[in-house]
């Protein structure tokens, strides 16, 4: 069972300052989710019940979009979740290669969560990085210009507990 | 010819922090804007020949100009962050390293339409751009170009960022509205436009990003500086996203009008490995394909595009090589458009779905004779039907792509009819 929730109070603050952006309730939706998913590490119907009454909306208001929008976890992703882009350009720049390495070397699979809950999978739609391509995020962090090698230093980095970094943004 | 405008300030170290950007003259053009009355802004913007960056291609000063003059609702802009067509990169590019001049931008805008808030409704992948543009949100409130009473003008203006979550519809500017109100990025019917009845059920201006970080330098340089540069309808310069089979992707600006094979070739190096050029796609996914040939043939601007049967779109343009698979291409643009299709059409969540599986069968060597006329013969029921254009993004590029390769796909089918 899904235990019962309440903001935190530091989410609470947070929750309190976006009201105030907005001239109705119901646009607090998604960014209370954010609040909601960066506090709880996913969404659980007892979130989306509180949610729904803290805005007075319906919970099923709260279920459709939470189940409209990718990025909300409706279940507890990996300690790092990846998201490895499938579309064209990452296509053409052969991210099936990483997928597969991702696969072979480290049991990652798409859609799945590795045994000890370290690394999950998702393939991404168009993450709108196609100049460094392939591309994946590693929790919030771009992975960019992916080779092998590289995924396998990330891998490793995030095993040995490492905060990942952004290479720096180039002009082109 | 190499002119830059929107990235001019791409190279310079901290241009996304507020003294470097002062220092390289950022903010200037306030000055000018709060001696104009708000409708010679839009005059002035209409002037400069400016069209909508995020796909449409839209006159942005026509687009102001729609909205009412005297209404008792609040007025809101919503800057269209939600950067999601496939091959398209710019924004985030702006968002990161030069967000003051997008927030500049907003100013000029607001003030010419009358809005008081604005929404930056940024796509939820994009954290990092979303922190230097919040950090430099916060410097301009500091430093008193946002907030009450701009500069003792008069004149208030608030800027608040929106997250998405992860949805390529809410790029479509009613998918966008619906979103921010706090439901499912579902287009809406259309009229109402959003210049009429928009987000709150106020009059709304949705602007691209790249559209608003164009404005300073025109409010600076004068609506004819900017028409100088490009043809007489495409006019200035545009961000252009270029990846795929190339040697050196990556954001490139050019002013329009340019022969688009040359303006890829000088910018990238040209097709990776030497290899030979097979097709362009050049505008985002949901743009038709142009043949090597027709690449060669044609200018870089809207009309040159269209007449080539294609459009600018995003100025996302994707290269393949002659080792690149036409088939592969479409079964991975139309899982994109099944994916990504909200649902409340029937062509669209039909078509998408219908095609996608197709494909997906002709790819893994199960093609049957005939999927190519099934893929046709669904086309035309998803252009021009729907509440918004996902189902055409789709529609228009299998066409082309069956068109222009048809021989790729009949091998392909064969192939599977073959080894069966």
């Amino acid at each position: 069972m899904d235990e019962e929730f309440a903001f935190s109070e530091a989410s609470e603050k947070e929750f309190m300052e976006t009201l105030e952006r907005y001239p109705t309730k119901m646009a607090a939706l998604l960014p209370a989710l954010w609040i909601a998913q960066n506090q709880n590490g996913y969404i659980t119907p007892p979130i989306m019940e509180y949610i729904a009454e803290r805005l007075d909306l319906s919970p099923v208001h709260v279920y459709s979009v939470c189940e409209f929008y990718t990025m909300y976890h409706k279940s507890p992703p990996g300690r790092y979740h990846i998201q490895l882009c499938r579309t064209l350009s990452c296509v053409l720049c052969k991210m099936e290669d990483i997928q597969g390495h991702l696969e072979s070397r480290y049991g990652i699979r798409a859609g799945k969560k590795t045994e000890d809950g370290m690394f999950s999978l998702t393939l991404a739609e168009c993450l709108g990085s196609c100049g460094t391509a392939p591309v994946m995020r590693v929790n919030d962090v771009y992975c960019e210009n992916l080779t092998i090698a590289k995924v396998d230093r990330i891998i490793e980095a995030c095993k040995r507990g490492e905060t990942l970094e952004e290479d720096p943004m180039l002009a082109h | 010819m190499s002119v830059k405008i929107v990235s001019r300030n791409f190279e310079t170290p901290n241009a996304d922090k507020i003294d470097v950007y002062e220092s390289l003259g950022g903010y200037k053009s306030l000055e000018k804007l709060f001696a104009m009355k708000p409708d010679d802004v839009i005059e002035f913007v209409k002037k400069s020949g400016l069209r909508g960056r995020g796909g449409a291609g839209f006159s942005t000063g026509m687009k102001w100009s729609f909205v009412p003059k005297n209404v008792d609702k609040p007025k809101y802009l919503c800057v269209n962050a939600d950067e999601g067509e496939p091959g398209t990169f710019k924004d985030r590019k702006i968002l990161q390293l030069d967000p003051h001049q997008m927030i500049e931008g907003v100013i000029i805008c607001c003030y010419a339409v009358g809005i008081k808030t604005a929404y930056v409704y940024i796509r939820g992948e994009y954290v990092k751009p979303q922190a230097h543009l919040h950090s430099a949100i916060a410097e301009a409130y500091k430093k008193g170009y946002l907030g009450k009473n701009i500069k003792g003008s008069g004149f208030d203006l608030d800027i608040h960022i929106h997250r998405g979550a992860g949805a390529y519809i809410c790029g479509e500017e009613t998918g966008l509205i619906e979103s921010l109100e706090g439901k499912k990025g579902m287009p809406r019917s259309k009229p109402p436009y959003p210049a009429v009845i928009g987000v709150f059920g106020c009059p709304t201006v949705v602007n691209n990003v790249e559209t608003l970080a164009t404005l300073p330098w025109i409010m600076n340089n004068g609506s004819e500086a900017y028409a100088g540069f490009g043809t007489e309808k495409s006019t200035g310069t545009m961000l252009f996203s270029i990846s795929g089979s190339v040697e050196r992707p990556g954001v490139y600006e050019s002013p329009f009008g340019v022969n688009l094979w040359d303006f890829i070739e000088s910018s990238t190096g040209g097709v990776r490995g030497g290899r030979a050029l097979k097709a362009v796609i050049p505008g985002g996914s949901s743009a038709a394909i142009l043949t090597a040939e027709e690449t060669r043939a044609t200018n870089l601007d809207y009309e040159s595009i269209a007449a080539a049967g294609s459009m600018v779109g995003s100025g996302a343009i994707m290269v393949l090589s002659e080792d690149d698979s036409i088939v592969k291409a479409l079964q991975v643009i139309a899982r994109f458009y099944s994916h990504e299709s909200c649902g409340q059409c029937p062509q669209c969540r039909e078509g998408t779905y219908y095609i996608s599986e197709i494909m997906d069968r002709v790819l893994a060597g199960d093609g049957k004779p005939g999927d190519i006329e099934r893929i046709l013969e669904m086309c035309p029921s998803m252009l021009g039907q729907t509440v918004c254009v996902l189902a055409d993004s789709i529609a228009i590029p299998a066409k082309s792509y069956i068109d222009k390769f048809r021989p790729e796909f009949e091998s392909c089918i064969k192939g599977a009819a073959a080894t069966a």
